[in-house]
């Protein structure tokens, strides 16, 4: 019994928790900007996709992996752009939008994946992000291996928390973005474009996706193939609930979830003979619906989310 | 005194309805304009178009001498017209402070001058006299506190003409006046306002000069103080009003009481121990800021609801109510407050909701459940003859109707039933004044036919004016009933703002 308590002291798992974690923040809080601002992104599934093969092609046809990740950063954006016009524009329903993107750019990710490279059976490989060694911090025992040994990327994830957190609380746009899920009526009365918010929102919420994406296939995994992210999307849309829409309990709810994640795998090794290793898969899920129930429960909704916009109308 | 801001003519059209049709009008520096008309004479219509929400079809508007561009909210705002909407337009997710300064600068701009403007804010709060905490959420506030942020708002952008759109809809009588206490200070202080309302005794209280729109028109402008009250009123439905004269009748035996009636769940506004007896023939007013509780009240004495602790006695009985059809039968009539949601079903026809709540009537149809449409034809055409409901056939979509006559329709349908008690929620709000008067006068018509009725309204004068007694309502308590004749809007007024609860 005592091996399943210590599978939590060792730096292993905590490392593997945070890669676990580093999409998972990024699609979350990408979610939660564009939820912010009123519009439920359903395409972040397929923007993931897409996101995760656009940065590993960039990369495999001669580009460095910074550059893998801007282009990752363009094409969520372009699909940001392509929701935000029905759904802000055209006040579309978001969530047939939503589903209609994540299958637009999941299928046309692998379509072009299979045009450029035909002929492969076996995924190639790319040289991804190597983990760096922090001076000093990474020589500290445990705590070293665990948090201060990853990769630029996984660097860059835990920074977008810092960020979103700042263009929320301190900015006048994260202001309007918060005013445009809530009330978009008044946001128009203080002389805001409320469509140029949400769409302005929509994108950065989704370049955020699409690089939450590409961490897969240009830190975690160095190979892309169909059908990678996994329900990992859907994961997400589940965060922003439990994270109340707020980007720094987003990285707590996406480190929880890897947590579990990077346990469970643990567990079944110790325990694959006695009980079936289905069951372990299935935990993280389960505890995540059993902490979702909880903490839904004292949780308030973006009052204008699905709600579309149109000028002048009376409410 | 020069003119701030001058309108020329402006022309909207929505299809082939004139929404406004060459209206022209000036505002001066410092003073108080009025813009009355009922509902669907153009107010807000106008109104949005100064400040920039529509575009009109012609004419123009000049601010400072300078026209306007049409369209453009910022652009109104940047010239100095501020306006406070009706339906408020606050993000209940920030604090005060938040919802204030938010457009002061450009979405890209990478900070949020927060100090600064809490400076300005507590400066203005002082001139003003509007008190308010700016690091409070706005989802704590009271309906004249969000009222006092959207005023300080505006303030805040320096404006130069306020638009007040129906601001006293949902204030007690003495927030009433510190508002106007407010547009007197910011009046004396050199700014202009248009306030739009339909209280007319309001408007004289307050206002220099009034214009009156009626069907998309200017129909008359007069300075407020050579103004009376009639002569307006007739302007503004564009015919004499015959006024409801209400007559004594001798109370008969008591009809209902509640016992110690309790609600105490979260999807409505809770109740605690409410105690009333009601006499045929009496009309029972309860006053109350909304949200007050008086929705549940009406709701458990119609059988939407149920009480969670005490007993409803119908004639000296104790009887088992379990659902509004009981209460139906008992011979309860039910007015909701949201008629057009609660009260008719919009896509259906005039006759169908006519005799929708007949169904149980074999006369309507026959054994299969199969309707008699020559019996509900009759009764249709019959009811809206009787209670003057104004359309052009039965057969006519029930959401074309204006809200007098669907009002008139509702209550006709209650009354072809001889009710013994009529439950009447806002039975007037939002109506213009001649509906107001059809419908006051069929309920005291009721009255003399023996039924008693329950009339919740927030209209003061609405309840001195018909009640026999009026209780107050206060966060789920009842007061003791008084006679009308005892009590007058000042102490109801306290009351309703908690005083001796």
């Amino acid at each position: 019994m005592i091996e399943f308590i210590e599978i939590i002291f060792t730096a292993g798992f905590w490392a593997a928790t945070i890669r676990i974690a580093c999409p998972l923040i990024l699609a979350t809080i990408g979610e939660v900007l564009c939820e912010r601002a009123g519009v439920l992104n359903l395409g972040i599934e397929g923007i993931m996709s897409i996101g995760a093969m656009v940065g590993w092609m960039t990369v495999y046809l001669g580009a460095d992996l910074y550059t893998g990740i801007l282009a990752a950063l363009v094409i969520g954006g372009i699909f940001g752009l392509l929701h935000a016009v029905f759904t802000v524009y055209l006040g579309a329903s978001q969530h047939v939008t939503g589903i209609g993107i994540t299958m637009l750019a999941s299928s046309l990710g692998f379509f072009c994946f299979k045009l450029i490279l035909p002929a492969s059976t076996t995924p190639p490989k790319i040289k991804p992000f190597q983990p760096i060694d922090i001076p000093f911090l990474s020589e500290l025992p445990f705590l070293g291996p665990a948090f201060f040994q990853h990769t630029p990327f996984t660097y860059l994830a835990i920074l977008v928390v810092v960020f979103a957190f700042w263009l929320m609380n301190s900015t006048p746009l994260g202001l309007s973005i918060k005013m445009a899920g809530e009330n978009p009526m008044a946001l128009e009365a203080q002389g805001i474009d409320v469509f140029l918010v949400r769409t302005i929102a929509v994108v950065l919420g989704s370049a955020l996706m699409a690089v939450g994406g590409a961490y897969l296939t240009l830190s975690a995994f160095d190979a892309f193939y169909f059908g990678m992210i996994n329900g990992r999307g859907w994961i997400a849309i589940a965060l922003v609930i439990f994270a109340s829409w707020k980007p720094e309990r987003a990285l707590i709810g996406a480190l929880l979830f890897a947590g579990l994640d990077a346990y469970q795998v643990r567990a079944q090794q110790l325990a694959g003979a006695i009980i079936p290793y289905q069951f372990f898969l299935m935990l993280p899920f389960l505890l995540s619906i059993v902490a979702m129930v909880i903490a839904a429960k004292r949780t308030r909704y973006p009052k204008a989310l699905l709600i579309p916009f149109r000028r002048g109308e009376r409410h | 005194m020069t003119a701030l801001l001058k309108v020329e003519k402006i022309t909207k059209k929505f299809g082939d309805f004139y929404a406004n049709n060459k209206i022209s009008f000036d505002v001066k520096t410092s003073e108080v304009l009025a813009i009355l008309g009922e509902n669907g004479a153009g107010k807000t219509t106008l109104m949005n178009i100064l400040f920039g929400h529509y575009t009109p079809d012609t004419g123009n508007v000049y601010f400072e001498g300078n026209a306007i561009e049409f369209g453009n909210t910022s652009y109104a705002i940047k010239l100095g017209i501020g306006m406070v909407h009706q339906h408020f337009t606050l993000a209940e997710n920030l604090t005060v402070l938040e919802n204030i300064i938010i457009g002061r600068q450009s979405i890209f701009s990478l900070s949020l001058p927060k100090r600064h403007a809490r400076t300005k804010i507590l400066e203005l709060s002082k001139k003003f006299g509007l008190a308010i905490d700016p690091d409070e959420l706005v989802a704590n506030l009271s309906v004249s506190e969000k009222q006092r942020i959207e005023i300080l708002k505006t303030l805040f952008l320096d404006c130069k003409l306020l638009i007040l759109d129906e601001p006293t809809a949902a204030l007690t009588p003495q927030e009433t006046d510190a508002l106007f206490s407010t547009i007197r200070n910011m009046v004396k202080a050199g700014l202009s306002v248009i306030l739009i309302s339909h209280k007319l005794n309001e408007i004289l209280a307050v206002s220099d000069r009034i214009i009156v729109l009626r069907n998309g028109s200017s129909v008359g402008e007069t300075d407020t103080n050579s103004a009376n009250r009639e002569e307006i009123a007739e302007m503004i439905v564009g015919k004499k009003i015959d006024y409801p004269q209400k007559t004594k009748i001798s109370r008969k035996s008591m009809i209902l009481s509640l016992l110690d009636i309790s609600y105490n769940k979260t999807d409505a506004p809770n109740l605690s121990a409410i105690n009333l007896n009601l006499y045929g023939g009496q009309i029972l007013g309860i006053a109350g800021v909304a949200g007050n509780g008086q929705t549940t009240l009406a709701k458990i004495l119609s059988g939407h609801l149920k009480a969670t602790r005490g007993k409803i006695i119908f004639e000296g009985a104790g009887n088992v109510l379990v659902s509004p059809k009981t209460f139906m039968d008992l011979g309860v009539a039910y007015i909701p407050e949201d008629r057009n949601s609660d009260g008719i079903v919009g896509d259906m026809e005039i006759w169908e909701n006519a005799i929708m709540t007949e169904m149980d009537d074999r006369f309507f149809r026959n054994s299969l459940g199969i309707i008699n449409r020559k019996a509900s034809f009759d009764r249709s055409k019959e009811l809206c003859e009787t209670y003057d409901v104004r359309m052009q056939s039965i057969r006519q979509r029930s959401r074309l109707l204006s809200g007098g006559n669907v009002q008139k329709l509702l209550l006709g349908r209650w009354l072809m039933r001889k009710p013994k008690i009529i439950i009447a929620c806002q039975p007037t709000r939002g109506l213009d004044e001649g509906a107001i008067a059809s419908i006051q006068k069929l309920l005291l018509a009721a009255q003399r036919n023996g039924s008693a009725i329950v009339l919740i309204s927030e209209d003061l004068d609405e309840l001195l004016s018909m009640s026999d007694d009026i209780a107050v309502m206060y966060k789920g308590s009842l007061s003791n009933s008084i006679k009308t004749s005892t009590t007058d809007k000042l102490s109801i007024g306290l009351q309703m703002a908690g005083e001796g609860f």
